[in-house]
């Protein structure tokens, strides 16, 4: 098993030519995060005056739904580029060719995060000026908490996108809800002690749980919690090999049912 | 002495109780060009599409520049093409990104002088900047071909090349196809319904029924057996079951 940088760049080079031939395209990768950021802002500023926690962590919010945003943009990241293969009808060429499949999943995931830096840099960046709130202030540990959740985000995505090449675009849709299915577990906005206690197992299974719950630790506590970060690593692998693996099983039995042809038309 | 490119030897492929292809073996010369003919549904995309590992076969072996395809795909990938009416290229990007990215994933070498190689020989320069997806179906089966072309193939697979073109621009098609293996020797296969394109290209035909070969031979031989006129004559033969020898006027 070999990867070639040079396929590798080629899709790259390919999802970046697809991303700047509509300026549209760009802004549209911004918008979502920014309204969230915007809407999650003034709800900040509201409760501040009311609750003793946000005035404890005023970007107690505005850090959640940035965050939020990250798992969510690079799951699309993966999943909507890959559907753009199957609507254009392309993937006949691109498996004729030496691409290998896991060269294409790494395509995928490179150009996942390279959306989720514009779209959630830019309502993070946004979130400066208009409520005076910078992530950046979680310093070092936020460069965990994005790696954990973008790597979340690939696992679900990857999944998403198997799902769609097992069983045609008719399961598209699945990609803009699949990651707010587990939303309620995560812990976004709430700890997971919040939970009832039989659904926290299941809440503590997810890599984001552990990321959320270091985020509070980190604005609340002044603490940076390592437990939760390894329980966030640890799961990540687990879920990402799955990803990866489940994808390329279901890229085997379309060579096995002849999908490869047939997908987009 | 010849050389044997593409060799087939017993394939199948069953999706359950259908048999798309039920046995099939044949082997193609280098340097020469074989049709795979039959009608809609007799198995000629199916079986194509087995020669590029698009699909896994149920049952045989094919052999491709001399590996077995089913364990060393990727050993040949670089040395083959395939072009098909059939199967796009992402619209939005223009003609030149398209191509790019293409002559990148086939490891071409100096991409921008292939890249004007190909415009010029196909005439396709001039819109190298506009969007794939704003071509004529006339434009975009150059482009087809110089994306077929881009590697400099020793095997070019072609899904009916000149599908739904006018006759212009399907004898364009035509020219380069043998104009290109004229220049490299390279071996061409390929399914077609248009049996004057087969009359004019083609060194050998492989007759297809029911996911079966029915017969095969060069054209000017088949249409000497069966007593005919021209290919069409003789598919109509063999799509509806009349064997060489029995022919009905």
């Amino acid at each position: 098993m070999s990867l070639s940088l040079g396929r590798l760049g080629a899709m790259v080079l390919r999802y970046v030519y697809l991303l700047r031939s509509s300026w549209l395209r760009v802004v549209e990768l911004a918008y979502w995060p920014t309204v969230q950021m915007i809407l999650w802002g003034f709800i900040t500023q509201f409760f501040m005056t009311n609750s003793t926690l946000l005035s404890r962590a005023a970007g107690l919010f505005l850090a959640a739904v940035l965050l939020w945003d990250v798992l969510f943009r690079s799951q699309l990241g993966v999943s909507v580029v890959f559907f753009e293969e199957l609507h254009s009808r392309n993937l006949g060429h691109l498996f004729v060719s030496p691409l290998r499949p896991y060269e294409l999943v790494c395509a995928l995931l490179t150009i996942s995060m390279i959306r989720t830096l514009i779209g959630v840099g830019a309502a993070a960046a946004l979130a400066i000026p208009f409520y005076g709130y910078s992530i950046f202030t979680l310093g070092l540990p936020l460069i965990g908490f994005f790696v954990n959740l973008m790597v979340m985000g690939w696992s679900v995505g990857l999944l998403v996108s198997a799902l769609v090449l097992r069983h045609g675009l008719g399961a598209e849709s699945i990609a803009w809800i699949a990651v707010f299915a587990l939303a309620p577990l995560c812990g976004v906005y709430y700890p997971v002690s919040v939970l009832p206690h039989w659904l926290q197992p299941v809440a503590w299974c997810l890599p984001a749980s552990h990321v959320f719950e270091g985020m509070r630790a980190v604005l609340l506590e002044h603490t940076f919690r390592v437990d939760q970060m390894v329980y966030a690593v640890l799961l990540n692998a687990v879920y990402l090999a799955a990803g990866v693996g489940v994808f390329l099983l279901s890229f085997h039995s379309a060579r096995q049912r002849g999908l490869l042809l047939q997908m987009g038309e | 002495m010849t050389e044997t490119v593409i060799q087939v030897e017993n394939l199948y492929k069953h999706y359950g109780p259908i048999k798309a292809v039920d046995g099939i073996s044949f082997q193609v010369q280098r340097g020469s060009t074989c049709a795979l003919l039959g009608g809609n549904g007799a198995g000629k995309t199916t079986t194509i599409a087995m020669l590029l590992g698009l699909l896994l076969p149920s049952d045989g072996r094919i052999r491709i520049l001399g590996e077995d395809m089913l364990k060393h795909r990727y050993r040949v990938l670089p040395r083959m093409n395939f072009s098909s009416p059939y199967v796009d290229l992402p619209h939005r990007l223009t003609v030149a990104q398209n191509l790019g990215v293409y002559a990148r994933l086939y490891g071409v070498r100096k991409v921008r002088q292939r890249l004007a190689e190909l415009g010029r020989e196909l005439d396709i320069e001039a819109f190298f900047k506009r969007p794939y997806g704003k071509l004529s179906a006339g434009q975009k089966t150059r482009v087809a071909l110089a994306k077929a072309l881009l590697n400099k193939p020793e095997v070019l697979l072609l899904d009916e090349p000149t599908a739904s073109l006018d006759p212009d621009t399907a004898d364009r098609a035509r020219n380069t196809l043998k104009d290109y293996q004229t220049h490299s020797g390279a071996t061409l296969f390929m399914a077609s319904h248009n049996m004057s394109e087969v009359e004019r290209l083609c060194d050998q035909v492989i007759m297809l029924r029911s996911g079966r070969i029915v017969d095969t031979g060069p054209p000017h031989e088949l249409i000497r057996r069966y007593g005919r006129q021209d290919m069409e004559e003789v598919f109509l033969d063999i799509a509806r079951g009349i064997q060489s020898g029995e022919v009905t006027v």
